[in-house]
């Protein structure tokens, strides 16, 4: 018998930290950018968001990690898609039954989550070749690398957009034209394109400090 | 068993979507309580909205106590009316605007007076009554209509002359932001308080102007910058659901004229 690797060792955190940085599934694998376009104009949504995901990837890679031995191969796709789309509504209902404020800003982006590639491409690419422990923890990694772009784009969205973050004014109100300021909203900010040039800010500074992602 | 053979297949195939089944419909049964709750609760909130009784609701603690408190309190009664004005039974509060909307389309697309007039009939439209604190009664009609991306809602209150607005709400499903989506905001809904929809004895409904409206006209207000199918979109749907009401509005009119 193999021998036992312990619950935190290094390799199974580096699991977890590694899509966080240097796998950054939307930064480096460039996965994931459609939502993350579209709920991040406000940091609230994106962090149920980034929540919602993270719970998906993290359990549907533990739950057919554990399946993987019984999966007929000809059908292999569809059960990954029944087990996360099973997942994606349980946490859809959730939401609309404990915070429906949020669901209704995410409205179908969380039906959308079925689709989103990090999860399919986590079971496909991990989970169906590992154990269920480290499955689970590099399923949560992902969400997370995901979620902290979503979150940290959303941030310069929200501030820059509406002058608030989570709903709380920060840019004085004295500062706005209408109250006699030189301040103003800027509108552009809130428009998906904005997400994907802040997406495309985050990647150059990154790069810009791990030379190793440039052009491999 | 051969895990690559028709009938592994099958059962497996079989076993999964059972036990996704149950795992869902587990999930809906469980939470399906507050999720009607919250719909209820939302609903409550913007007809309390529209007569700007929802001034206390972030200094409340519990937000569903808040609403379901004030409400009670200050809606005193729902009813229904026909498209003819006339009074009908039922749950005022329950009823479907969707539904009703689809009612009004037809009615608005059709060119035979008859036919409109029997489809009027068929049409069930919710009135609530607020009561202020010094006694006096304000309606709150709901509306409904489509925008640039989808549907769009609202409720006006009315002052008992059922002529001048006394506050208004408005929804979307998903109209652009910063743009269209701006007609929620409370800075657009305010314009409304005061505007009259009666001029004289017809019905003109509130324009919503691009450009904005000239001051002092009382049936106009500003459109929202970038948003003009939406706009257009608010000034439809006022116009179409108020002339639903109309009969019922002549005939409070009415009944006003004589008490005072």
């Amino acid at each position: 018998m193999e021998e036992k690797e312990p619950m935190f060792s290094a390799k199974i955190l580096k699991l977890f930290t590694n899509p966080i940085n240097k796998d950054n599934p939307v930064t480096v694998l460039i996965l994931g950018i459609c939502s993350a376009l579209a709920v991040t104009v406000k940091l609230e949504p994106a962090l149920v968001m980034a929540v919602s995901v993270t719970l998906v990837t993290g359990f549907s890679s533990c739950i057919m990690s554990c399946m993987r031995h019984t999966i007929p191969n000809r059908i292999r796709l569809i059960v990954q898609l029944v087990v996360v789309a099973t997942l994606v509504i349980v946490v859809d209902q959730i939401l609309q039954a404990y915070a429906y404020e949020v669901s209704k800003q995410l409205s179908v982006y969380v039906g959308l989550i079925i689709v989103n590639c990090i999860i399919m491409g986590r079971i496909e690419a991990f989970a169906l070749g590992n154990k269920p422990w480290p499955s689970l923890i590099d399923g949560l990694g992902n969400g997370a690398g995901y979620g902290l772009i979503l979150v940290v784009v959303a941030f310069f969205r929200e501030l820059f957009g509406s002058g608030t973050l989570f709903g709380f004014q920060i840019i004085p109100e004295s500062w706005y034209i209408s109250n006699g300021g030189f301040y103003e909203n800027n509108g552009l900010v809130i428009l998906p394109p904005m997400a994907l040039i802040i997406v495309g800010l985050i990647i150059w500074i990154q790069r810009s400090f791990n030379k190793q992602l440039i052009g491999k | 068993m051969n895990a690559n053979s028709n009938t592994y297949t099958f059962i497996y195939a079989s076993i999964l979507v059972i036990v996704a089944a149950a795992t869902l419909a587990v999930t809906a049964l469980v939470l399906k309580k507050s999720q009607e709750k919250n719909i209820e609760i939302e609903k409550k909130l913007n007809i309390l909205a529209s007569v700007g009784e929802d001034a206390g609701l972030s200094e409340a603690k519990r937000k569903k106590d808040f609403v379901e408190e004030t409400y009670d309190t200050y809606i005193v009664e729902d009813f229904i009316v026909d498209g003819a004005g006339n009074r009908q039974e039922g749950d005022a509060f329950n009823i479907n605007m969707a539904e009703e909307y689809h009612k009004i389309k037809a009615i608005v697309a059709s060119k035979d007076e008859d036919k409109k007039e029997s489809l009027r009939s068929q049409l069930r439209l919710p009135v609530f009554v607020y009561k202020e604190d010094n006694g006096a009664l304000k309606y709150i009609i709901p509306v409904r209509g489509v925008g640039l991306w989808g549907p769009l809602w609202g409720y006006l209150s009315l002052n008992d002359d059922f002529n001048t607005i006394y506050g208004a709400v408005f929804g979307h499903k998903g109209e652009t932001p910063g743009l269209g989506a701006e007609i929620s905001d409370k800075a657009f809904a305010k314009q409304f308080t005061g505007k009259k929809i009666f001029s004289g004895e017809t019905l003109t409904s509130i324009r919503v102007m691009k450009g904005g409206a000239p001051k002092n006209n009382p049936h106009a207000v500003d459109a929202v910058s970038g948003g003009t199918i939406t706009s257009d979109g608010v000034a439809a749907m006022l116009k179409d659901c108020l002339e639903q009401y109309q009969a019922f509005f002549i005939k409070m009119k009415e009944e006003f004229k004589i008490l005072n």
